[in-house]
This record gives C-alpha cells, sequence and structure tokens, in this order.
C-alpha cells in the first residue's frame, strides 16, 4: 500500500507568501484570543481547591451549589466531570479562610445533605506553590526553546534553528491560542503536551532540513528554491504516515483515557496538526528567507588536481 | 553489507532478557497484605515477632498465603480482602492486648505477588513499577515549615538567656526587648555596654552584636548570624521531620513517605489511606505537649470532679493516676528545646527552654504555685500520658530543670519524649493531593486502555502499510515497550496517570524512526537501487536524521524533568527514558531483525516493504 505516488516536486515554495500570510492570520488571532480572553488556569497555577465527588445517583448540580450557597461559599463553579454521577467543584483561595480544610468543611455539608456523596479526589494548592508553578512552567519553554536553537545551530546551520523555532514556537502560540478562545482548563499536563509537542514538531523540522542539506550536496545544480522543494516533496509521504500513527495514540487517549487526560490529548492534537503545517510551510519559507545557501551547509570540496604528463 | 557481527545480536538478546526480567514482576499483580511494624523505637520486628503472628492466625483459622519479615517489620499475605481484613484485626488483638497503647503497628498494604527470587535478585531485584499516588490512591501533602517563626522563637529564648546572664553578672541595663528580627538591648553608659557585650559574646557565640544609639541612649542590636540561622533552620526542619514520622505512626500507613524538599518544605505521602480528614488532623496538630498544674485535693481525696486525669507510668512500673487541672498552662509550641543535663549536685537532670511568651506565664504560674505540683502531660495516639510530675522550688520564667532520682538514661529519653511532643515551628499545608483508592484503579484502566487500543491500531496501519517491514517495526516497538516497562522497574521511578499517558506517546513518536527508514528503503528501491542497497541506505541515511530528531525531543523532556513537578515530573521521566529506549529499539533492533531475515540472503529479488514499483 502506499498513499503518495507523487511524481513531480511540489512547488511549495511559489506559494509561501500565501502560506506565510495565513499562518500570520492564524497567529495573530490565537495572540488576539489570549490577550483578550486570556488562559483558563488550573487551580495549580492559580491556587485553589478542586475535589471531585462522586454519587451514586445522577448528581443535582443544582441542589449542590444550594449546599454551597448556604454555607455562603462563592466564586465556586460546580460541573459535571466525566459522567453524570460525577462532579467538579472548583474554589478559589480566599485570604482569612482556612484554605487547606475548606475541602473537609465542603465535604461535610455535602454528605450531609446526601449520604451517598462520595469524595474521589482533592487537590488543594496554596498560593506560594501556583506562582512557583506558573514561574517554572515558563521557564521550563524558555529553555526548551534556547535548547533547541542552540542544538540546529550546532547540528545544522543558525537559519535553520531560528527557522525551527519561530515555526514551532509559532504552533505553541497557536495551542495557546485554542485553549484561551474555547476557555479550555490550562493545566500542568497540558504545559507538559504543549511541550512534547515543542519537542516532536521540531522533529518535523529536524528531517526537512537534514533533506536539505542532503539535496545540496546532491543537486548542485538546482536553486535554492528546487532543493527545497524537492526536499519537503520527499519527505512529506514520511511527515503524514508519522503524524497519522502519533495521532492515532492520542486520539485513542482522547477516547479511552477520559477526563483525566483529556485536555493533555486535546494540547496535543492541536499541536499534531499544526506541527505538520508549520514544519513544511513556515520553516522553510523563513529558512529560504533568511538566505540559506549552499555554503552554509556544504563545506566547499577541495578540487584535486590531477596531473598529467604524457 | 547487511549483517550484524555476533556481538551486537548477543546485546540485543542480552538487552531483550533482561527486559522481559524486570517487566515480569508487573504481570503478577497485587495481593492484600498485613503488615506489622513496631510503633515505638524500642522495639523491634524479629522472628519471635513473626512467630506470634503466625500462632495468632494459626488460631482464629485463618491460612495466609505468604509469611515474611524484612527490613520494615512483618509482612503477611492473603487470598482476598476479607480475609485481609479479618486477620488484621486477629493479628492487631494478639500483638495489642492494650488497644490504647499499641506496641506495633498494623497495616493494610498491599504486596506484589511475583516469586520471591525475582525480588532476591542482587544489586537491582526486579520489582514492579512504583505506582504514583494518582494510581493507587492516597494522600500527597507539601508543608511548609515557618522559618521565620523559628527564628522568632529562637531570638525569644535568646533574648531571655541574655536577661538572666545579664542578672546574673549584674550588668544593669534599662530594657531588653525583640524588635522584628533582632534583640536591642539599652544601656546608660558606655563602660556597662561593653562590660554586657563581652559576657554576650562570651556566652550566646551565635548573636552577632552591633552598637548603636548615641549618649545616654546607648544600644546593642544583636541579630543571630547567617551560619546560626542556617544551623537553626535546619534543626527546626528536622525536628518537625521527626514529629512527622511519630505522627503518621499513629495512622498506620504501611509505607509512608516524608522527606524534606528544598530548604523549607516537608512531602508527605500516605499511600491508601481513606480517611484524609484524620491524617490532615493528625498532620495539622500543632500541640502534644501540655503543662499543666496538679490537682492535689483531688488527688488526695481521689476524686475525679472537674479534673483530667493522666496515667503516670513510675519507674517501679506501676501506673498511678495524675488528676490535674483543666486549664492548660502552656502547649508544645512553646518549647523551643529540651536536653539531658546535670543539675548543680551533679545530679542527672533534664534542661527545658521555653520561648518568651511561654516564659512570662511560667513566671507567674511558679510565682503563684510555689511549692505545688506541675505536670508535663503528652498527648500521643490520642491519649495523654503525665511523663513528669514535678514540685515548683522556685520561681522561674522560661529556662527551667526538671530534677529526680533519675539516672542518664531516664533524663535522656524524657527530653527526647518532651522535644517529640513539640513542633519546632508552626507548619502550613500548602499542597494536597487525594486520589480515593477506585479513582486511581479507574485512572490505571484508562491509562492503560488508551496505549493498548493506540498500539494495536498502530501496529495494524504499519503492518498493512508496510507489510514484513511493518512486522518489523511492530516488533521493535514491543521492545521499546518492553523495554521502557523494565527501566521504569529497575529505576522504581514513580508512575503516574501522565505517566502512562507518557508511555503511550513513546509508542506514538518512536514509529517516527521506523517510518523514516521504511520511507527511505522504498525511496532508494524506486530509485533503482538493489534490494541490499536500499536497506543498507536506508538505515544508514535515517540514522543521522533520527538521532537529532530525538535530541530535540529529549530537551524539551529534560527541561520538563528540571523544572516540572508532581504528575509532570512523572510524565517527563518517562518521555525521557522513552526516547533512549526508542533510539535503540527503532534503530539497532529493528535493524537486527531485518539482517537476520535478509541479510544473509545473496538473491535477494524483492524487498517486502510494499509496492515501490511505480515510478
Amino acid at each position: 500500500m502506499e498513499f503518495f505516488k507523487i511524481r513531480h516536486d511540489i512547488p511549495f515554495m511559489r506559494h509561501a507568501l500565501a502560506f506565510n500570510l495565513v499562518s500570520l492570520i492564524t497567529f495573530l488571532l490565537a495572540v488576539f484570543f489570549l490577550a483578550t480572553k486570556g488562559l483558563n488556569f488550573s487551580i495549580e497555577f492559580t491556587g485553589g481547591t478542586v475535589m471531585e465527588i462522586n454519587y451514586e445517583h445522577a448528581a443535582d448540580v443544582e441542589r449542590i451549589r444550594k449546599v454551597l450557597d448556604a454555607r455562603s461559599y462563592n466564586d465556586y463553579s460546580v460541573q459535571n466531570f466525566g459522567s453524570s454521577r460525577d462532579i467538579l467543584i472548583r474554589m478559589p483561595l480566599k485570604p482569612g479562610q482556612n484554605n487547606a480544610d475548606l475541602s473537609k468543611a465542603v465535604m461535610e455539608g455535602l454528605t450531609a445533605d446526601d449520604k451517598t456523596a462520595k469524595l474521589q479526589r482533592v487537590e488543594f494548592v496554596g498560593p506560594q506553590v501556583g506562582e512557583e508553578l506558573a514561574w517554572n512552567g515558563a521557564l521550563a519553554l524558555f529553555v526548551t526553546a534556547i535548547g533547541i536553537v542552540l542544538y540546529l545551530w550546532v547540528r545544522f546551520e543558525w537559519k535553520f534553528g531560528v527557522a525551527a523555532i519561530i515555526a514551532n514556537l509559532h504552533d505553541v502560540v497557536i495551542i495557546l491560542g485554542f485553549f484561551a478562545l474555547f476557555q479550555w482548563e490550562f493545566s500542568l499536563p497540558v504545559l507538559a503536551a504543549v511541550l512534547a509537542v515543542l519537542g516532536y514538531s521540531v522533529n518535523e523540522s529536524v528531517v526537512i532540513a537534514d533533506r536539505i542539506r542532503e539535496n545540496f550536496r546532491k543537486m548542485r545544480k538546482a536553486s535554492v528554491t528546487e532543493v527545497i522543494d524537492n526536499a519537503i516533496t520527499r519527505t512529506i509521504s514520511r511527515t503524514i504516515i508519522t503524524h497519522g500513527c502519533t495521532q492515532t495514540m492520542v486520539t485513542s487517549m482522547l477516547v479511552f483515557g477520559g477526563p483525566a487526560l483529556h485536555y493533555f490529548a486535546l494540547a496535543l492534537t492541536i499541536g499534531i496538526c499544526f506541527g505538520i503545517y508549520s514544519s513544511v510551510l513556515v520553516m522553510a519559507p523563513i529558512v529560504r528567507w533568511l538566505g540559506v545557501r549552499r555554503e552554509d551547509l556544504v563545506k566547499p570540496l577541495k578540487e584535486k588536481k590531477e596531473e598529467a604528463v604524457v | 553489507m547487511n549483517r550484524y557481527p555476533t556481538w551486537v545480536y548477543a546485546t540485543i538478546a542480552v538487552a531483550l532478557l533482561l527486559g522481559a526480567l524486570y517487566t515480569l514482576p508487573n504481570f503478577f499483580g497485587e495481593a492484600p497484605a498485613v503488615q506489622v511494624s513496631p510503633a515505638r523505637a524500642t522495639l523491634k520486628a524479629d522472628t519471635a515477632v513473626l512467630g506470634r503472628v503466625e500462632d495468632a492466625l494459626k488460631k482464629a483459622g485463618i491460612q495466609p498465603t505468604g509469611i515474611f519479615l524484612d527490613l520494615v517489620g512483618v509482612k503477611v499475605r492473603f487470598a482476598d480482602t476479607d480475609i485481609q481484613l479479618k486477620a488484621k484485626d486477629v493479628i492487631n488483638q494478639a500483638l495489642n492486648p492494650d488497644p490504647e497503647n499499641p506496641s506495633y503497628t498494623v497495616a493494610l498494604n498491599l504486596l506484589s505477588n511475583s516469586p520471591t527470587w525475582l525480588a532476591a535478585i542482587p544489586i537491582v531485584p526486579a520489582r514492579p513499577m512504583y505506582l504514583g499516588l494518582d494510581l493507587r490512591g492516597g494522600v500527597h501533602f507539601l508543608l511548609q515549615v515557618d522559618m521565620r517563626a523559628a527564628l522568632i522563637k529562637q531570638l525569644d529564648s535568646y533574648a531571655g538567656d541574655i536577661r538572666s546572664l545579664l542578672r546574673d553578672k549584674s550588668v544593669r541595663h534599662t530594657g531588653i526587648a525583640r524588635e522584628t528580627n533582632n534583640i536591642v538591648i539599652q544601656f546608660r553608659e558606655s563602660e556597662i555596654r561593653e562590660k554586657a557585650r563581652t559576657v554576650i559574646a562570651e556566652q550566646v557565640p551565635d548573636l552577632q552584636l552591633t552598637d548603636a544609639g548615641a549618649g545616654s541612649e546607648l544600644r546593642i542590636v544583636a541579630s543571630i548570624r547567617p551560619e546560626a540561622q542556617k544551623r537553626i533552620q535546619e534543626t527546626a526542619l528536622k525536628q518537625n521531620i521527626q514529629t512527622l514520622h511519630n505522627r503518621i505512626n499513629e495512622l498506620g500507613v504501611a509505607e509512608p513517605v516524608i522527606q524534606q524538599q528544598g530548604v523549607d518544605r516537608v512531602v508527605v505521602e500516605l499511600p491508601g489511606v481513606q480517611d484524609t480528614a484524620k491524617a490532615k488532623e493528625i498532620l495539622g496538630r500543632t500541640a502534644t505537649l501540655e503543662v499543666r498544674l496538679v490537682d492535689e485535693d483531688a488527688m488526695r481525696s481521689n476524686s475525679t470532679f472537674n479534673v483530667d486525669v493522666f496515667p503516670e507510668r513510675r519507674r517501679d512500673g506501676s501506673v498511678s493516676n495524675v488528676p490535674t487541672r483543666k486549664q492548660v498552662l502552656l502547649t508544645g509550641d512553646r518549647f523551643t528545646g529540651a536536653g539531658a543535663t546535670f543539675d548543680q549536685h551533679q545530679q542527672p537532670a533534664v534542661s527545658i527552654n521555653l520561648d518568651a511568651a511561654g516564659g512570662r506565664v511560667m513566671q507567674g504560674v511558679t510565682r503563684e504555685n510555689l511549692g505545688h505540683l506541675m505536670a508535663i502531660i503528652l498527648i500521643e495516639r490520642g491519649k495523654g500520658e503525665a511523663i513528669s510530675v514535678a514540685k515548683i522550688q522556685g520561681e522561674f520564667s522560661n529556662r527551667f530543670q526538671i530534677t529526680g532520682l533519675f539516672t542518664p538514661q531516664e533524663t535522656n529519653s524524657l527530653a527526647l519524649l518532651i522535644r517529640a511532643g513539640a513542633l519546632a515551628a508552626p507548619m502550613e499545608i500548602i499542597e494536597e493531593r487525594t486520589v480515593g483508592p477506585s479513582l486511581g484503579a479507574e485512572n490505571i484502566k484508562k491509562g492503560f486502555d488508551s496505549t493498548i487500543y493506540g498500539f494495536a491500531a498502530l501496529s495494524l496501519f504499519i503492518i498493512v502499510y508496510y507489510v514484513v517491514f511493518g512486522v518489523f517495526s511492530t516488533l521493535a516497538l514491543c521492545s521499546n515497550l518492553l523495554l521502557l516497562v523494565a527501566l521504569l522497574s529497575m529505576l522504581q521511578a514513580t508512575l503516574t496517570l501522565p505517566g502512562i499517558a507518557a508511555i503511550a506517546l513513546t509508542l506514538g513518536m518512536a514509529i517516527d524512526a521506523n517510518v523514516l527508514v521504511n520511507e527511505r528503503v522504498r525511496e532508494e528501491l524506486r530509485g533503482g537501487a538493489t534490494p541490499q542497497a536500499a536497506i543498507h541506505a536506508g538505515y544508514e541515511r535515517a540514522f543521522g536524521t533520527i538521532l537529532d530528531s530525538n535530541v530535540t525531543t529529549l530537551i524539551a523532556g529534560l527541561s520538563l524533568l528540571l523544572f516540572g513537578s508532581g504528575p509532570v515530573r512523572g510524565f517527563a521521566v518517562v518521555h525521557c527514558l522513552g526516547i533512549l529506549t526508542s533510539i535503540f529499539s527503532s534503530v539497532v533492533i529493528s535493524r537486527s531483525m531485518v539482517n537476520l531475515a535478509f541479510g544473509s540472503r545473496r538473491k535477494l529479488e524483492r524487498v517486502p516493504i510494499g509496492n515501490t514499483s511505480w515510478k
């Protein structure tokens, strides 16, 4: 079986401007949503309490709200989680309230109201920890980006490093944009997914960069555009199959992983889809635009002169 | 050209064998068990205890499936949870005849069912993967020790020291007070200040003294030296960890984890604890030590009206009851230290330091109750015991001694008891993660399902698409999974739900290397290369790319490992290890299979990697 029987190089670079425009618009939209709506940070970053409660019957969200209101809590959110019998309550940190014991007090109220209420999970994060986690998350992203640029710089050339990281940070911003637009919860596992995608998408750029270097060696007479077009065309089959395979795994997580892995898998899905796009249609044009030359990647061979005397 | 030397095959065989060996314990599952460990430091879990447990079970007609002794204590395995619960009660009754004062902690546990020879492998025993709390259920707390409070408490105690020191040496000052992080001592004359400075510098070397003020308002500003601060904080943390240990023993948790994190934090993990409210209450308790006055009228009349009665263990082993007044004079958080020492008659004694507030209370109490009895009560396991009942011989404040006909061992153990009841510094829970056991089991199932179904779909596609090479790729992926699980089991790295997701993701990403190779081989074949040359070129050319792309993924993984915490660290560990096993399996193992199958055939007509005949 073979999906891609491409006989001629596809002129990707001819349409580079159009592709770049599309990604610029997507990118700006993502930035716009991030700026206007902001990320819906989980309590891991903001601090607060999350409780997952299981009932033996379908949970009555309204009644739970009443119990909480009666205890004069406000600012909380109650929603179903996974199934109609599971409930997730989120409560923010409040100054002047014993935050660590909040879950106990709430649970007392709920079991008094309904004996079948069973506490499945509590997560409490104090203000000290939340700030640290947010800071560490940003630091991890930064270190990854710098590390990748440096590696590609050493391995290829600075133009590839810069192009790859622009292309892939563009992915990251787009993932974040989705999370802002739909107000999906941005938690630590989602951050892990974003970083994993960053590393993974760079693979894509590496594969293409490798091919460009190889082509520069082999296709001595071809122009830079032809070299890049050929490199992308030759690797497109691998690109799509690999991403398809990874996505199979991620889809399986999305289907079977339950609510705990839902947003993690969602972030990966967006990252994988945009990863294909950005490496092929963003990274390569940027490399060309930065003015990559044969001499950047291929060390000129010393010409051997064989003198002969007849 | 597609042949590996024998040593490569041998290496692969050894790696796979080791992989299989260390993956093996994960297949046996876990059996319900009861764990018996000593509740007091003076007791030991030895063969005698083992014998008592065996006898008790035999008498009750309970048949354990396994019983053994290890460093922790006696562990007994049972066929199901019903027997386990029954056995726990039986053992508890046999070993702890006095339930109020248990000698042994009897806790429910889960033990791996894997054969003992696996766990007996020297150096790196084969054990199942260590499951995180989100998979097995339990409580995780992160506690922060208030170091500022620890220092202030110490400063208060120094201020008291200086006060009595200057009084003893008759150095006249006009006031000693603690102002935020300093002690300020005021003087009228500079000669007296000089004298005071020499005395303090000699007796309290931990303080750094600076002069301030002018004219008749002279001051010494004393602050704790940085190295002493560090030492005080370290001691405070250590003492708090010790106290936590004692308290957690009360809960009967099979494998508690109590660890220092950073300079001022303590992680407490209690796997399998169901009653989190109780756990929190016990951990959060600030005072288990109380000082009360003995009600001497009630003592004479044996009345129990309006008094609390605590048992006192006498030196001769007899137990008497001590009635005390209801009012608690001091609690453990006022104690700054306790140590074994000798009094002025060279008799063993216990010296006790209180903080400034405690000293003030004590001064008032001792002045009004000279000649009366005072009791120090240690509350352990929710039950009080009078550890010292002594006559107030004089007026004192923040430093005093308990004397009596003690032996040095007795003063040592009394000092230890007092220290155990006091927290060196207040602690606050700053993070909590509780997962019920049923949710944990559900998480395992969900993570496992996502991996298995995803893997099955992936394998199916790869085999259909790349035919025999697809089979090789799938087998390489299987070996990747095997090696990864084996590594995780060997390292005993904590496996969390994000960690299982990372296993799935690793497999999904590892296929990249196989696809790269297979596509390359196809391309070479289309380009007219001979089958053997195509295979060779496919692997050789793809290798550089595989390495580069894995290094970039590894960079992301390592920075997550560095900056991540909790469940994310679990993800990062698996992700990083997965990248290493991926490189090995998709480059070396998959090629070895191809080499074995095709490498020795001189006339290979075609490569079974799908149709490449189109041009």
